[in-house]
């Protein structure tokens, strides 16, 4: 009994700090409209401030507790609710939810770049030195006290402040309707401020409570969120008091789960997985359906011509084997992962370009994809690939069918659940025995990958593998383009678009959902075995949710509705890092702060950066003379480069000049023949014939 | 018998009953009418006849077929369909992809490139076939809706304020068009608030209020009658 009351405490006070991190989440999505994913980041970053004041630096207690939570947490609220969230807030649902994964992704990369991640940062708890208080029977440490404490006043003080204030009243009423709220007097930006203020205090507040419990790593705080996530999706990331009652299960399932559960190898893994297990289960339970309604704006798919994909289908091979001649062998290595994380995030295309499924495990599915071909294909086997894709597909099909009970941020959180109950849980289990098949995964360390046997070859170098990458990314983007093109393309989009117009014209939403969410898994799962091959040995954390993050984001930089996106996310993704990586290690993480500054300027256009190079390079490749000229140049790189008769670095300067040239030619040619604006059609130039046709359309389609 | 028949349909969005006990049938060959005010509970029929959404009591049946647990695409494959007060095209598609994917899934999946293009023929809209439908005018994108209804050759067919947004000239062929449908034999079921389009193509008008049926019968009757008048322009 003794027992039972001291996993009681211990939960409660967990729950407590979940209490206050949840309620922070759900501020500023009824606020602001926002669900942040980077809610637990800014936590931790807050964590990590706290420990550099108060440890690093040694302030008193109370002066690094003020400046965090008064002055720091409050600035990093402003500033992430002017630059990063208000240039989106006209923009739909999806690059909400995009700018906040670039936030996390960027605060993980921020405190890693800063705190150096191999050096132990111990916080001891509140009041350490004094000894537990005794609650009958139960201990209580004053840290658990003070926690509980927070947490209630934080409860009082959210409903004072919602219910009792004018600022309150505002916050209430944007969260029906923010241009109504405006039209009746109310502030609807002073209350999003206020709400990301408040909301990045909570979290701050909840990251320096739980920091002591837990060691202060990046990643593993950032992720601490998911407990708070189900809190929140307890309270339909509506309602407060559900969502402190939801923080005060999930805290004492974890407490009773560390406590209670069995000893053996395959369950501690459960017991941290435990909490998304439930989030997922949660959001099954309070379902979010919506068969009407659907974001404003779309990303728009754009029909790729036959002509454009086999020149893309080719270029990818072409590069590879530019790569293949010019690279050092110890080069090809890390290089050969661009086309294999190339077909990961040409996964994305159809399943969240084509039919709007944000999944956010894409990068988990890969490592299926990769384990199979490692145990199944472990000496080559050909027929070993497509068993791989097979199981990654089935797994895809096992997601789908929550997925049709989700949309939108809820199918977000729904795929993050599940990959993180595969990074803690799955992925972490021995081989075990299902029905009498052995079933092994990382077998709790690494596995190892080698290359297939293909037409009585056994593909083992980096460069020979490097080229089947690129083939199988120049095949399976062909296979895209002909999706796009075909019957099954059309229905995806026709089922973003409008799913109830699609249901009653007697399309069948599960089928179209499974075979899509199947598909993508399965050129998912093709990418990892690929990967794997390129680096010889994979375990879970090359995987895990993190690691797929960033692929996700420059895949919605590069366009997700762009079957390019493909190629430009394996070359945004592996180019820079590998450049920078030259410089020094500290560079590693700076290209991972990158991406996600990259991210975050997706505002600046939001269909995606393809479609923007698409219609600037339009004219130039008309020239055929420019475009010849610059060929030929790019040509003599390559071949000095293969020859290795001058400077890399120059001859990719070089190669970067001629490359671009025809580009800034073309658009000095524009400047000098500057748009009329229609309204000056006829006075500062004559009016042509066709001008009445084009005003009507215009008119009309306005 | 009549081809689609509603039977006692309630349904309640809290405590409000949105439907209290309508009851309604259309026939093959005929253009019913469904007028009346705005919160009448027309669309919400419209959602419950079509499946997307359950009635809390009562029953829809097609051909005498029960066929009210059934979901909005066995009803569409049982020969139902219908268009949507708020537009719901398919906006990142061409109006022809509109088209295609309707007919890729109805009965003509054989032939669904020339099905398609035979309804948009039909419709005046072969001009505009690769536009996307995002950026039509929304007379024209409501005409886009019936045609990807049409091209699934149904039995039934439910319009919801098909011809808002179109001028006399257009509203006139419009009404030429249901009146062909009629005469092919398809059972038409008119959401309109154009009064002068509801009476001349209507041959049988039912007038809702606060989810009840307050009248019909054929359009001459219904406009002189006492209770639509008080329910359109209140009591007296």
């Amino acid at each position: 009994m003794d027992q039972f009351l001291a996993f009681t405490v211990v939960g409660l006070s967990t729950a407590a700090i979940y209490a206050v991190i949840g309620s922070g989440l759900v501020l500023t999505h009824t606020t602001a409209g926002v669900f942040n994913f980077a809610h637990g980041a800014a936590g931790m970053l807050a964590a990590f401030a706290y420990w550099q004041l108060a440890v690093g630096w040694r302030w008193p207690v109370p002066l690094a507790l003020a400046a965090v939570l008064l002055v720091l947490a409050p600035a990093f609220g402003l500033l992430v609710e002017r630059v990063l969230m208000r240039p989106v807030q006209a923009l739909g649902e999806a690059e909400r939810l995009v700018m906040t994964v670039a936030l996390l992704t960027g605060c993980i990369a921020l405190a890693r770049w800063v705190w150096d991640p191999n050096t132990a940062r111990p916080l001891t708890p509140f009041f350490a030195d004094r000894p537990a208080l005794r609650l009958g029977p139960a201990a209580v440490t004053w840290h658990q006290a003070v926690t509980t404490a927070v947490a209630v006043a934080v409860a009082a003080g959210l409903w004072f402040l919602l219910h009792r204030t004018r600022a309150g009243t505002e916050m209430r009423a944007c969260v029906d309707d923010r241009a109504l709220a405006g039209l009746t007097g109310a502030d609807p930006l002073r209350a999003g401020r206020l709400a990301w203020v408040l909301g990045i205090q909570l979290a701050a507040v909840g990251g320096i409570l739980i920091a002591p419990a837990v060691a202060l790593d990046a990643q593993q705080l950032s992720l601490l969120i998911v407990s708070a996530y189900t809190a929140a999706v307890f309270g339909r990331l509506r309602s407060l008091p559900f969502t402190f009652l939801g923080a005060v299960v999930v805290g004492l399932l974890e407490a009773y789960l560390a406590g209670y559960l069995p000893q053996n190898d395959y369950l501690p893994g459960l017991r941290l997985a435990a909490p998304a297990l439930l989030l997922l289960l949660a959001l099954l339970a309070f379902p979010h359906r919506r068969l009407r309604g659907r974001d404003r704006r779309l990303v728009p798919v754009p029909l790729p011509g036959r002509r454009g994909a086999l020149i893309l289908a080719a270029a990818i091979p072409g590069l590879a084997l530019v790569l293949v001649t010019v690279l050092a062998e110890d080069s090809l290595v890390p290089y050969g992962t661009v086309f294999a994380l190339g077909v990961v995030a040409l996964s994305y295309v159809p399943l969240a370009g084509f039919a709007g499924q944000v999944s956010l495990c894409q990068m988990s599915i890969a490592g299926i994809g990769a384990v199979v071909w490692g145990h199944l294909g472990a000496h080559g086997e050909p027929w070993a690939l497509p068993a791989a894709v097979l199981v990654a597909a089935a797994v895809g099909a096992l997601v789908a069918v929550p997925a049709l009970r989700l949309s939108g941020i809820y199918l977000a959180l729904g795929t993050t659940a599940f990959a993180v109950i595969l990074d803690r849980w799955i992925f972490t289990l021995p081989a075990f025995d299902v029905l009498g098949v052995r079933i092994a995964l990382f077998d709790q360390g690494s596995v190892t990958v080698t290359g297939p046997d293909l037409f009585g070859l056994h593909l083992t170098s980096p460069a020979q593998l490097l080229l089947l990458a690129a083939v199988c990314l120049g095949l399976a983007s062909l296979g895209v383009v002909a999706l796009r093109r075909g019957r099954f393309g059309r229905r995806l989009i026709a089922l973003r678009d409008s799913e109830a117009a699609y249901a009653t014209l007697g399309g069948r939403l599960l089928g179209a959902k499974v075979a899509v969410f199947a598909l993508s898994a399965g050129i998912a799962g093709l990418g990892g075995a690929l990967y794997g091959m390129q680096l010889q040995t994979v375990t879970a954390d090359q995987f895990n949710l993190v690691a797929g993050l960033p692929l996700f984001l420059i895949a919605v930089i590069a366009g997700l509705g762009s079957v390019g996106a493909g190629l430009f996310t394996g070359v945004a993704f592996v180019v820079p890092t590998q450049l920078l990586g030259e410089l020094g290690t500290w560079a590693q993480d700076l290209s991972a702060l990158l991406i996600a500054l990259a991210g975050m300027g997706l505002a600046h256009s939001p269909s995606g950066v393809i479609t923007r190079l698409r219609a600037e390079w339009a004219p130039p490749a008309r020239d055929r003379l420019l475009l010849g000229a610059a060929g030929v140049v790019l040509a003599g790189c390559w071949l000095l480069a293969a020859l290795d008769a001058v400077n890399g670095w120059l001859l990719l300067a070089v190669a970067l000049v001629a490359a671009t040239a025809p580009r800034i030619r073309a658009a000095a040619r524009r400047q000098g023949t500057v748009e009329t604006p229609p309204e000056w059609w006829g006075v500062r130039r004559p009016w042509r014939p066709e001008d009445g046709e084009v005003l009507s359309r215009a008119t009309a389609a306005g | 018998m009549p081809l689609l028949r509603a039977e006692g349909v309630t349904v309640a969005f809290g405590g409000r009953r949105a439907l209290d006990s309508v009851s309604l049938t259309a026939e093959a060959g005929r253009v019913t009418g469904l007028i009346g005010p705005n919160g009448a509970g027309k669309s919400t029929l419209f959602d419950v006849v079509s499946g997307l959404r359950r009635p809390r009591t009562g029953r829809v049946r097609l051909d005498g077929r029960d066929i009210t647990r059934e979901g909005p695409a066995r009803r569409a494959r049982r020969g139902m369909s219908r268009t949507f007060q708020h537009l719901e095209l398919f906006g990142r598609l061409s109006v022809r992809d509109n088209l295609l994917v309707a007919a890729e899934l109805g009965p003509g999946r054989r032939h669904a490139a020339r099905t398609a293009d035979a309804v948009l023929d039909r419709l005046g809209l072969t001009a505009l076939a690769e536009d996307p439908a995002d950026a039509l005018p929304t007379g024209v994108a409501r005409l886009v809706e019936v045609g990807r209804a049409l091209v699934l050759r149904p039995r039934v067919l439910l319009l919801d304020e098909p011809a808002a947004g179109q001028d006399a000239e257009e509203t006139e062929r419009f009404a030429a068009l249901l009146r062909s449908l009629a005469a092919d034999g398809t059972a038409v079921l008119l959401v309109e608030h154009d009064m002068s389009l509801v009476m001349s193509v209507c041959d049988e008008v039912y007038v809702l209020d606060l989810g009840h049926v307050v009248a019909c019968g054929p359009p001459a009757l219904i406009q002189r009658d006492e209770t639509v008048l008080a329910a359109y322009l209140g009591e007296a």
